[in-house]
């Protein structure tokens, strides 16, 4: 019998699950800000979805629903994916080291 | 046109970039270098997705459209937005990433036929019920962030709204979110998918207005986590690794956050999304009588300051309140100068999310080394000459250790007392979010500076 590739997909979802486990665990405390933004930014890669949806719409209807819910959904995921990720690029251009002795 | 295998092993590969790019986290100095993977999975995630469709002649200027005009709103945010207000901002992310995560699942509903998840009104058992759950939790992070953002930017009050009857209409609205997926599974009736939003959307609402501002660190993280979870149900629906990868990795990223929040505060997770804490203390503390307090000016301050040798700094949420980032890095500056030893200690829960106090003390130049967290530095106070509270409260009060009716009893708490001297600075005596008096401002070698910490921390450097 075949295996429902269902099924591998749980498994890479529960194997995610445990390396964010562990990764995350190992983040330093004084970057959980940034640890903050850069998931959202990174979460956002639900855009992928969002372009198949605008993009399913047929030549002569690009603006059917579906495709402006997917068109709307671009916008959503694309202010979190530039705003998460250079937020953090700034946030992250500020934590120096110490000088060394002048 | 990519074939599907290898579009899949490139989603593959911006999943493990995404990975490295946490892991990049784990210092400062390679944080950057994480955060590049981050884009770098984030371009090959959306490439992939163009060139697998293949299809660049309807809507794919539209769709550039679309996505140029988000990511300069995006870009004009990131740019714009002063560092104390990262709380609101994180807050607002969320909210839009559950919107898009509902956005997407009501596109897929629509047109099943674009995700190949059959056809309308015969949709996949599988992907109705993923869904569902996408559609569902993104519609609670939407909401849920919307209010967490108000609470955050002070448009609604911060204080828990409680009814009666509150938590027995959540636990019947979340039952009939499971009994309308399951009909609508049954049924694959369109009504049922928009009723599911709607009540999702009002459990997102009424499961945050019973949560208090300073517990707001655990809703942001409680929020991060649901986004993820969102993202997660979305990536099954659509067959994408990259998607759930991502899910799970920020899934689990918030859950571990809300969990290092609630042991920052000694309470259970449970406890905090119940809510209602700090509505019903204030009547204890007024009953107290008057005790006496040493107040001081900055004089008095810098007088003892200049005298010391070493320095640990408390910063809090009051700091963020009163910009006074950096004027206590010049404070600070001035004290080095004297050769005097400073370092600065911070609670996990200071300020309104995780690490809220270090991106202030970054953003004014403070080295990052000179940052300490509570376990780290929690010795050091025995032999420290001065501890210079700032905004800070209820992390610093000596009750949590010895009083076991005090609310916040058993809650870790930095040891400021046994310093030879305490510098408070502060704007009354009211007591902190949790309702209860510090015990500290009655301390024999405690001077209480009364005033806006920003105007103090100047007048103080002033007078060094």
């Amino acid at each position: 019998m075949e295996i429902d590739p269902f099924i591998f997909r749980l498994s890479i979802f529960i194997l995610s699950i445990f390396i964010g486990y562990y990764v995350v665990w190992s983040v330093t405390p004084s970057l959980h800000t940034p640890l903050m933004s850069v998931t959202n930014a990174i979460s956002s890669v639900i855009i992928v979805g969002a372009i198949i949806a605008g993009l399913a719409g047929s030549s002569d209807n690009i603006f059917n629903t579906s495709s402006i819910f997917g068109f709307l959904a671009i916008s959503l995921a694309a202010i979190n994916i530039f705003g998460g990720f250079l937020v953090t690029q700034r946030m992250l251009a500020m934590y120096k080291k110490k000088k060394k002795d002048k | 046109m990519l074939s599907a295998n290898l579009s899949a092993i490139f989603y593959l590969i911006s999943g493990v970039l995404f990975i490295l790019a946490l892991r990049g986290l784990s210092s400062p100095e390679t944080s950057r270098q994480g955060n590049f993977f981050g884009i770098l999975g984030m371009i090959i995630a959306i490439t992939v997705t163009f060139l697998s469709i293949g299809n660049f002649s309807t809507g794919f200027v539209v769709v550039l459209i679309f996505l140029l005009i988000g990511g300069l709103i995006g870009a004009f945010i990131a740019y714009k937005i002063p560092m104390t207000a990262m709380p609101e901002l994180v807050a607002g992310f969320h909210s839009l990433v559950g919107l898009a995560a509902v956005f997407v699942a009501i596109a897929a509903f629509l047109n099943p036929n674009a995700f190949n998840l059959g056809s309308p009104g015969n949709i996949k058992l599988g992907s109705l019920i993923e869904m569902s759950i996408g559609a569902a939790v993104g519609a609670i992070t939407f909401s849920g962030s919307v209010i967490a953002f108000l609470k955050l930017q002070g448009i609604m009050s911060g204080s828990p709204i409680t009814f009666k009857g509150q938590h027995p209409l959540n636990a019947l609205i979340l039952i009939s979110i499971i009994v309308l997926t399951y009909l609508l599974c049954s049924t694959q009736s369109s009504n049922l998918f928009w009723i599911l939003l709607a009540v999702s959307f009002l459990i997102g609402f009424l499961l945050i207005i019973p949560i208090g501002g300073a517990d707001m660190p655990v809703v942001i993280s409680m929020l991060n986590s649901y986004s993820g979870w969102a993202a997660a149900g979305i990536g099954f629906t659509l067959e994408n690794t990259a998607l759930i990868i991502t899910g799970a990795l920020v899934g689990s990223s918030g859950a571990i956050l809300s969990y290092i929040m609630c042991k920052g505060m000694n309470r259970s997770f449970f406890n905090v999304i119940l809510g209602g804490f700090g509505a019903t203390e204030q009547s204890s503390s007024q009953s107290k009588e008057q005790r006496p307090v040493k107040s001081g000016n900055a004089d008095d301050a810098a007088f003892l300051m200049k005298n010391a040798s070493s320095v640990i700094i408390v910063p809090g949420y009051g700091m963020a309140v009163a910009q006074a980032q950096h004027a206590l890095r010049e404070m600070v500056d001035t004290l080095k100068k004297n050769d005097i030893k400073v370092s600065y200690a911070i609670h996990p829960v200071a300020g309104r999310m995780p690490g809220h106090m270090n991106v202030l003390l970054a953003e004014a130049n403070v080295p990052y080394d000179e940052v300490f967290e509570l376990e780290e530095i929690n010795n050091d106070f025995a032999n420290a000459d001065v501890a210079f509270v700032i905004g800070a409260n209820d992390v610093t009060n000596p009750v949590a250790k010895t009083d076991p009716q005090s609310p916040i009893y058993g809650m870790p708490v930095l040891d400021v007392e046994k310093c030879k001297s305490v510098l408070f600075v502060k704007r009354s005596l009211s007591p902190g979010y949790a309702g209860i008096d510090n015990d500290l401002f009655y301390k024999e070698n405690t001077l209480m500076l009364f005033a806006d910490a920003k105007k103090m921390t100047e007048d103080i450097t002033k007078n060094l």
